[in-house]
């Protein structure tokens, strides 16, 4: 009989090890997928993973596009990881992606047709203010009122996307599209835009927000008082609050860094690749990137490698719908796979697993 | 009269059945003190199984158990994750609900648009025609019958019946449980697979009976919701049947206010839905000594039985 030994401390290196190993499950596990599908397996995994960043004919066009969806994916787990840590659940990132954007992208309106090398910070802050204040409300409630997070912060998503609804087709919709839904493009005016700022690389402020909020996290996890709070409220809360910790500031500190990071996300995105306001630009990156932090570990540098590799496995699964027709949501399914495994994966980093005999009761 | 009152009321029972199986499903599920976060997802699952085989073989039946059959394969995954591999429940809740999603989009590729079997009302016409009554009580399918009957059922299961006695032990007191020499793991796999049934129902029903169509993320937070109304119903199976009235009566009044075409913001009534739910969480919540009395003890803890 197979019985599981709780470990005293979480193996080391099975905690580096799950992701890699979740990652190779996944290939052969959505490699079966595929075929069921009736595609060539190893072609498909190829595709995904191999061709763009090294197939000759892709790669000029895939490898920028791998920083521009790794950023949102890296800066929004980057906050969603804090929470975790203290288990504190904000599942509603992509809400505060949302209401980030539209605030933002609200702001920079707001001075149309202003040219003013101001006007970005100030949509960066509206931004990062508008996730904040979105996270804000499962934050409150759940100190005052001791309100589920996770459950309000997920309801507060479809909110979320009723307002992007009506400001894409109402109160922000451009003035010049006749009729059409969509704001302003933001991303071809002077001012407002996020550009590339090096040229064929992809990488644009939120990419760099995203490279500094992976080093200004693993400072904080470290270095900094903080982080001993976040890590010893998720690992022992009861001993955090004989220390002094918090509960209630640290779960309104975890839930305002990580909307206001998503918010951050958000404007980034629809200043830059997305463009302009439009009822349909957000993608997922708030549900994404709670996949991105558990393939990380939670860790700043893990979350940074995460980001890279679903960045890959949505470049990946494009190219795989344009070559081999494989249905979009097949990357969905895909991706959902990667944290299944990962979980049943961990049971190797927490647990010793013995071979014993079953002795007569 | 802009709106219908009687007609309201019907829309109302059929809203709100979908969230009503789901929710009581997973009520069983968190009185076994499992928490599992995946019912949008199993619900999603349900719903492109359900639509797939009531196309394909035009049975009702049939769509409903192939319905509940998605589910349970999704709720079966959580199990293996939660309570033999002893993963966290909250991550694979999600993982579930994020999987599910994308499963049931890939699932459902080339259904749009497809028509399923019409849904047979159970009494005769002549006792629909009465005025007031008969649409109400009489008007419906089967399946919104069975879905009051299942609450019946679960309240008396849990109140009145050893098995009850032995899910809410196992669910206040997993250790206890255990000495006592009940298999404690398997309980909740049994009520983990039963919540998947009733939340693969839950969708089967929206997409073939309410909304008779597939649309790609159909559920719209309908599991989210499901949760939501067991904690506002204190784990209480009647009280999940009139919250789930609640939530059904304002997302059928706010799609007739939406095509009266008043002159409320669409934003607004389109996420009434959610914000009322949240409203009535905080109330309850807000709460203190009633929501720490009935949620059960052992809610959401890992379970591991040493030597």
């Amino acid at each position: 009989m197979i019985v599981l030994e709780k470990r005293p401390t979480p193996s080391r290196f099975w905690g580096a090890a799950t992701p890699v190993a979740a990652v190779f499950l996944t290939m052969i596990a959505g490699g079966i997928m595929f075929a069921a599908l009736g595609k060539d397996p190893v072609e498909a995994i190829r595709i995904i993973f191999w061709d763009p960043l090294f197939n000759a004919q892709f790669a000029s066009y895939s490898r920028p596009q791998l920083l521009i969806k790794a950023g949102p994916l890296i800066l929004i787990a980057i906050g969603l990881s804090l929470g975790f840590k203290a288990g504190i659940w904000n599942i509603g990132a992509e809400g505060q992606y949302i209401i980030g954007a539209i605030c933002g992208a609200a702001f920079g309106l707001a001075f149309w047709p202003s040219e003013s090398p101001l006007l970005f910070p100030g949509m960066v802050i509206a931004g990062l203010i508008g996730g904040w204040a979105w996270a804000m409300i499962p934050g409150v409630l759940k100190t005052r009122f001791r309100t589920n997070e996770i459950l309000v912060s997920l309801l507060l998503v479809y909110v979320a996307e009723a307002i992007l609804a009506s400001a894409a087709t109402s109160w922000l919709r451009s003035p010049d599209a006749m009729g059409f839904p969509g704001s302003r493009n933001l991303a071809r005016h002077p001012g407002t835009d996020n550009p590339e700022l090096i040229a064929g690389t992809g990488m644009h402020w939120g990419v760099l927000a995203a490279f500094i909020a992976v080093i200004a996290a693993y400072v904080l996890m470290n270095r900094h008082v903080l982080g001993y709070q976040i890590r010893l409220a998720g690992q022992a809360p009861r001993a955090a609050r004989f220390a002094g910790v918090d509960p209630n500031r640290l779960v309104l500190l975890c839930l305002g860094i990580s909307g206001a990071l998503a918010g951050a996300a958000g404007l980034f995105e629809v200043s830059g690749p997305a463009g302009q306001i439009s009822i349909d630009f957000n993608v997922g990156y708030g549900f994404t990137a709670i996949i991105v932090a558990f393939l990380g570990r939670l860790h700043p540098i893990g979350i940074l490698l995460a980001g890279l590799l679903m960045a890959l496995t949505y470049i990946g699964g494009e190219l795989a719908q344009l070559m081999l027709g494989i249905p979009a949501p097949a990357i969905q399914a895909f991706q959902g796979m990667l944290l299944f495994f990962l979980l049943a994966l961990d049971v190797l980093s927490n647990y010793h697993i013995r071979l014993k005999r079953t002795e007569a009761a | 009269m802009l709106i219908d009152p009687v007609t309201l009321v019907v829309a109302l029972i059929i809203a709100s059945t979908p969230v009503l199986l789901a929710a009581i499903g997973e009520l069983v599920v968190e009185k076994t003190g499992v928490l599992n976060l995946g019912v949008e997802g199993m619900m999603i699952v349900g719903a492109v199984t359900g639509f797939i085989v009531a196309v394909e073989t035009g049975s009702v039946t049939l769509a409903y158990l192939a319905g509940m059959a998605g589910g349970m394969v999704l709720s079966a995954l959580f199990a293996i994750l939660t309570q033999v591999l002893l993963s966290n429940q909250v991550a694979t809740g999600l993982a579930l609900t994020l999987f599910g999603i994308g499963l049931a989009a890939l699932l459902g590729v080339g259904y749009p648009g497809s028509t399923p079997p019409r849904v047979p009302d159970i009494f005769p016409q002549a006792l629909q025609d009465i005025p007031i009554a008969g649409p109400i009580l009489f008007g419906h399918s089967a399946m919104i019958y069975l879905a009051v009957m299942l609450v019946a059922t679960v309240w008396y299961v849990l109140q009145h019946t050893r098995t009850g006695l032995i899910l809410r032990a196992v669910g206040e007191s997993h250790d206890a449980a255990h000495a006592l020499g009940y298999k404690v793991i398997r309980i909740r796999i049994l009520a983990i697979l039963f919540g998947g049934a009733c939340a693969g129902l839950g969708g089967a029903f929206l997409s073939v009976a309410r909304v008779q169509n597939w649309i790609e993320g159909m559920t719209v937070g309908a599991g989210w919701i499901a949760l939501a109304l067991v904690v506002f119903a204190s784990w209480k199976p009647w009280r999940v049947l009139f919250g789930a009235y609640l939530f059904g009566g304002i997302s059928a009044l706010q799609l007739r206010l939406q095509a009266a075409e008043v002159n409320v913001p669409v934003a607004l009534l389109d996420s009434s839905p959610y914000v009322v739910t949240i409203i009535v969480l905080v109330l309850i919540s807000s709460d203190r000594a009633r929501a720490a009395l009935n949620a059960p003890a052992s809610l959401g803890k890992v379970f591991h039985a040493s030597g």
